[in-house]
């Protein structure tokens, strides 16, 4: 998945198990019926599993661009300084 | 979120997060439930009235014992456990609560009921002290949720009187 799927899929998740609680409360409610809000409940959970846990195509739309890998020769890493204990005011 | 597990993990936590919530509502909603029980408790017969050997006065009793207990029933309830007892004082003790018969109401159209019995537990005195003793018969409930607290009431019957000698 890429950050905009992942992103995706956290909002999709919140969004579908708190409807799927609503609608399954309400139910329950109206009908008298503890045992229906239950089973409301656990079907949006499998529902919801379904659509975001595999990883589907549609989550990875925004593909990342990884850098070519000869415009990485052009910027070298640099080396890290071998030489005693010093001390580093620079974090990197 | 970037990997199956994770996704997986999330999902769990936060389902059963809301599913802890929904619980929660569902026993709040219990406090809008408006409750009127009756009941009525008549002492149909003494069968025998006597002192033990060890000095203990015991009774034998059949009781007509009527009540209405479906306004205690919601959507989130799992039984109602309801007893009756003889509550009386005595020298010995302030208060005295003998547990003369219970039952399990597993719905609400077991609430409505009128039978006759005897005691199903023995009515037996710390004493002898029972002797044209008055007496109240109190009707208990407690009320056993799907989810949340259980909370219990009691309805207060007097004007009972034991004999004035044994038989």
């Amino acid at each position: 998945m890429d950050w905009q799927g992942q992103k995706l899929a956290e909002h999709l998740m919140q969004l579908l198990l708190a409807c799927f609680a609503v609608v399954a409360f309400i139910t329950g409610y109206v009908l008298g019926s503890f045992q229906m809000m239950i089973l409301i409940y656990a079907a949006g959970v499998v529902l919801t599993s379904l659509l975001i846990v595999p990883n589907w195509p549609f989550f990875n739309r925004h593909s990342l661009n990884w850098l070519d890998p000869s415009e990485a020769e052009k910027h070298p890493k640099p080396h890290p300084a071998i030489s005693g204990p010093k001390k580093n005011t620079t974090k990197k | 979120m970037h990997s199956f597990g994770y996704r997986a993990n999330a999902l769990l936590t936060f389902a059963i997060t809301i599913l802890a919530i929904m619980c929660a509502m569902a026993s709040v909603s219990d406090n809008f439930n408006s409750l009127s029980p009756t009941s009525e408790v008549q002492v149909w017969n003494i069968n025998w009235f006597r002192k033990k050997p060890d000095g203990d006065d015991e009774v034998s009793l059949t009781l007509n014992i009527s009540a209405n207990l479906e306004s205690l029933f919601t959507w989130n309830t799992k039984q109602v456990f309801v007893f009756l007892a003889a509550e009386y004082g005595t020298p010995k003790n302030a208060l005295n609560q003998v547990s003369l018969w219970d039952g399990i109401i597993p719905s609400k159209e077991h609430a409505k009921f009128s039978f006759h019995t005897t005691n199903k537990y023995r009515f037996i005195d710390q004493g002898s002290n029972l002797r044209g003793k008055n007496f109240n018969l109190t009707l208990h409930w407690h009320v056993m949720p799907k989810t949340g607290k259980m909370f219990a009431d009691k309805i207060v019957m007097s004007g009972y009187r034991m004999l004035e000698a044994y038989r």
